[in-house]
């Protein structure tokens, strides 16, 4: 059994990691009703015996939170989480990174090296087999996009040997951090170069899911038969039984991202997908390691007789433009690998059957036409009978790094803000051209593929063995 | 003579777990339909072949190495085979590691394989010191994933190295076309050179036939993984139950020239238990589609395209190297077919020994044998194996290397693959190696 270790880094991260260990637990009690510690759970958590909600003596050292201020840290502390975290296993300073990816990198970076290190070692230490580091941060602030890149790095450097996932929130374009567009930038380059894989999430997109089935259950539509108590989007029932805070749901769905990419080394299934298949599957190039994902069922229902029809929506779903956990439209671009994650009781003819469905749809980079990983995990989540996750290398990323390269560009010719940055030890101008040449070039690895999107597509010559 | 199995990663642990529930099946099955003595000593070698004795409580036990790089199927497929009641696993006898090896075939080959060598071999070991009489070693591995295929590969070259003199089968499972791992091209393109070198004869199982047999002939509305591993290990039983000595006479039979390696498996009948109630079959019947399966190359028994016929002698061959080979000819190196049950001594397989079937530097006898027992296998009263060495798997390959080779040609997930030490040069001589093989056959 291999374990993964999850940081949570600034006020974002430690948020959307709230939730996940919240909704982990949840898993793993109703799989696991005995409430014992049982081999799944080992993959996250290390304790002897759990006992759901009433946690007696646990810690679980294989996490790590670090925020430059206490706010959010100490709010986990105080909540009914806080059995779950084990105090040696925080990182906090008072004073903040004033939305500066450079105090997070540089200066945070410098101070807290040692530290950082000493707890992720200790971590590790207590790992039977460590394979992936898991960072949840967010691309616009200080903390989360500094110092979690910084991260990255450090990981790199002491830990070659284990993945590096990364989930990280994308700045919305009516942002209220002035300097997002630079933090996001600088951290770009750091993504491009030290991680395994990135999920890029929008705030906008999980926000348009979130008022979808808002809208869904209110509208009286499907009746009675949607489960509120559905894990994927609503925490009641969860330990937090207070009252749910506005982005609870919007993190619910990131939490739940991760709980279903984890599912097949947590849980049994006729074809397993452990982590390290993921990268080796998904990034033909080393730099080309952004994956779109998408959840279904979001607010489609659930119930133990699954007609076929709806397992077949559910494939669907997947890959229309609104379950995108960006703004993006993988079907109006080009895949150049897709994974299907699927949980529950599905079989292997109706995963053929869908992607034979859905695949006249789809373009497909032409040395990948046939482009598509599985993975069937027997235990589905909790409250669904089954439940996908799709994670795509698709050139729509594209847009999103546009997007905010223009943004970049506003700023920078005018040279906005960046004295902010340059009276910062360590900082130095190079480091804004550095950034956005290498967003730029990763644009442009992208377009390069989009241009062969159409062209006539001449296979190259075979070997041809004489005779 | 017995038999060594080794399983290799999910894949082949799940279907080597379903080949010894088959075989145990078949052994206790009641509808032997033979006299009482055939049926002991049929029992008696089949016992030999596949299971040792658990000294104090008599239960057989698999003659098997479970390896696998994670630990998740095995603890699984040991604990189903000790549930059954009538047959088990020697728990001693698993390797497992903690992490897979991610669908990489380098990682399966390079790193893997190399750093667990040792203990794999001490269980071969074990394993081989228990029989009387070592038949040889029988693998089972995907082609697709990271542990069966790249560590499959590594350990039957250490097989070939350790045991000169011992038959090496590998049962390959051909992944469906699309939807399992994407690197499954170039997995595939590195598992076949490699084992073209170090294995006796490699038998081919598609995932995509199988679920065709599944949707079509076993009526199954909703397949599983399990229900095309229970085809799967169906027609292994089928060749491998107690005829002759299991692999020495299958290598004589089938591969004349180490140049044709590739072995395929077609049986009839096969259907759902249901069905198999109702029908009754007749040997001239069987022994018909049979022949007609192997010369339009069908899977299976529906949906024979019966227009093919044999080249007539003295006629110029027809134009066949298009790779449209649907509606073509399939030429055969050599066959062999098993027949079982009722009154076999009456088939009558003359019809396979026409000379037109088969390419012409080989001698007819050398090129077709027949293995008949009146004991029937697994519920059916009468059964026909065919397994073939011809071009049954020339389209497969040459899809796969040209699937690979294109994305060979853009450079897509090599770093993968370098960063364990295999390198674009051995890239391409397996391309070169599999070229020369689909060249030969294509030449038959």
């Amino acid at each position: 059994m291999t374990q993964s270790v999850v940081i949570q880094v600034g006020q974002c991260g430690n948020q959307i990691g709230c939730r996940f260990w919240d909704l982990a637990l949840r898993e793993h009690a109703a799989v696991n009703k005995k409430g014992i510690y049982d081999e799944a759970l080992s993959s996250f958590f290390r304790n002897i015996y759990f006992k759901f909600i009433s946690i007696n003596d646990t810690s679980f050292e294989i996490a790590l939170l670090i925020d430059m201020e206490e706010g959010v840290v100490n709010e986990i502390l105080q909540g009914p989480l806080r059995d779950v975290f084990d105090s040696k296993q925080l990182i906090t300073d008072v004073s903040g990174s004033g939305n500066n990816w450079a105090v997070g990198h540089k200066l945070y970076g410098s101070q807290y090296r040692e530290q950082i290190f000493e707890k992720l070692r200790r971590s590790a230490e207590h790992c039977d087999c460590l394979q992936c580091f898991f960072i949840i941060h967010s691309m616009g602030g200080g903390t989360g996009s500094g110092l979690g890149t910084f991260l990255l790095s450090l990981l790199e450097d002491e830990f070659p040997e284990v993945y590096r996932f990364v989930t990280s929130v994308y700045p919305s374009g009516e942002d209220d951090v002035i300097t997002s567009p630079y933090n996001s930038v600088l951290a770009m380059k750091e993504l491009n170069e030290h991680a395994d894989c990135v999920l890029p999430i929008e705030n906008e997109s999980l926000f348009d899911i979130v008022s979808k089935i808002h809208q869904m259950t209110n509208s009286g539509k499907l009746g009675s038969t949607v489960k509120q108590s559905s894990l994927l989007t609503s925490s009641a029932g969860g330990i937090n039984t207070e009252q749910e805070k506005p982005f609870d749901a919007m993190n619910n769905i990131v939490a739940n991202l991760l709980l279903n990419l984890t599912s097949s080394t947590r849980f049994e299934g006729s074809l397993n997908m452990d982590l390290n298949e993921i990268s080796m599957n998904l990034v033909p190039f080393p730099r080309l390691h952004y994956l779109v994902s998408s959840l279904t069922p979001l607010y489609t229902l659930a119930d133990v007789n699954v007609p076929s029809r709806r397992l077949d929506q559910m494939f669907s779903d997947a890959f229309s433009k609104d379950h995108q956990l960006i703004q993006a439209d993988p079907k109006n671009s080009l895949y150049l690998a897709c994974a299907l994650l699927v949980r529950g009781n599905v079989q292997v003819s109706d995963l053929r059957r869908n992607i034979e469905r859905l695949k006249p749809s789809l373009h497909f980079v032409s040395w990948n036409q046939e482009g598509w990983k599985t993975g069937l995990c027997s235990v589905p989540p909790v409250g669904h009978s089954h439940s996908l996750l799709a994670l795509a290398n698709n050139t729509c990323v594209k847009p999103t790094f546009i997007e905010l390269k223009d943004r970049f560009m506003r700023l920078y010719k005018k040279k906005a803000h960046l004295h902010h940055y340059l009276h910062i030890e360590g900082m130095e101008d190079t480091y804004f051209s550095e950034a956005i040449s290498s967003l730029s070039d990763l644009i442009e690895e992208y377009n390069q593929l989009d241009a062969t999107r159409g062209g006539p597509t001449v296979d190259p010559p075979r070997l041809k063995i004489a005779v | 003579m017995s038999i060594v199995t080794i399983q290799l990663g999910q894949c082949g642990n799940q279907i080597g777990r379903e080949v010894f529930s088959a075989i145990c099946n078949d052994f206790h099955s009641t509808h032997g339909l033979c006299y009482k003595k055939e049926n002991e000593s049929y029992q008696e070698a089949c016992k030999e072949r596949f299971f040792s004795e658990e000294k104090k409580t008599g239960v057989p036990v698999a003659r098997a190495v479970l390896v696998d790089m994670e630990p998740k199927v095995i603890s699984q497929t040991l604990s189903m085979a000790d549930r059954s009641g009538s047959w088990k696993y020697d728990h001693q006898s698993r390797f497992c590691q903690k992490q897979g090896s991610g669908n990489n075939w380098a990682n399966g080959y390079s790193v893997h394989g190399p750093q667990h060598k040792d203990d794999i071999m001490n269980l071969v070991q074990k394993e081989a010191e228990k029989c009387d009489r070592l038949g040889g070693f029988f693998t089972v591995m995907s082609m697709a994933g990271g542990t069966g295929s790249g560590l499959g590969a590594f350990v039957t070259q250490c097989l070939r190295d350790a045991y000169r003199n011992s038959f090496i089968l590998n049962q390959v499972i051909w992944p469906y076309g699309t939807g399992e791992v994407i690197v499954q091209n170039y997995n595939s393109v590195l598992t076949l050179s490699h084992l073209y070198q170090s294995s006796d004869a490699l038998l081919v199982h598609e995932n995509d036939a199988i679920h065709e047999i599944c949707a079509q002939l076993m009526n199954i509305k909703q397949i599983s993984f399990k229900d095309v591993n229970q085809v799967i290990a169906h027609q292994l039983g089928s060749v491998f139950q107690p005829t002759r000595s299991p692999l020495g006479d299958l290598m004589e039979s089938l591969v004349p020239h180490p140049e044709f390696k590739l072995l395929s498996l077609r049986n009839i009948p096969q259907m759902s238990e249901n069905s198999l109630t109702y029908s009754t079959f007749t040997w001239p019947g069987l022994i018909k589609h049979l022949r007609q399966m192997l010369i339009a190359n069908a899977k299976m028994e529906e949906g024979i395209n019966w227009q093919v016929r044999p080249p007539l002698p003295g006629l110029p061959a027809p134009p066949k190297p298009s790779m449209n080979r649907s509606a073509c000819f399939n030429t055969s190196l050599a066959n062999l077919v098993i027949v079982r049950g009722k009154e076999v001594q009456s088939a009558d397989l003359g019809s396979f020994r026409d000379p037109s079937l088969y390419t012409s530097w080989l001698n007819m006898q050398d090129a077709f044998s027949v293995w008949k027992t009146s004991r029937a296998f697994n519920k059916y009263e009468k059964s026909a194996s065919l397994v073939s060495n011809s071009q049954f798997l020339l389209k497969p390959i040459d899809n796969i290397v040209g699937k690979a080779w294109n994305m060979f040609a853009s450079k897509a997930y090599i770093h993968q693959y370098t960063q364990f030490g295999i390198e674009e040069e051995d890239f391409l001589d397996s391309f070169t190696s599999l070229e020369q093989v689909i060249t030969s056959y294509t030449r038959l």
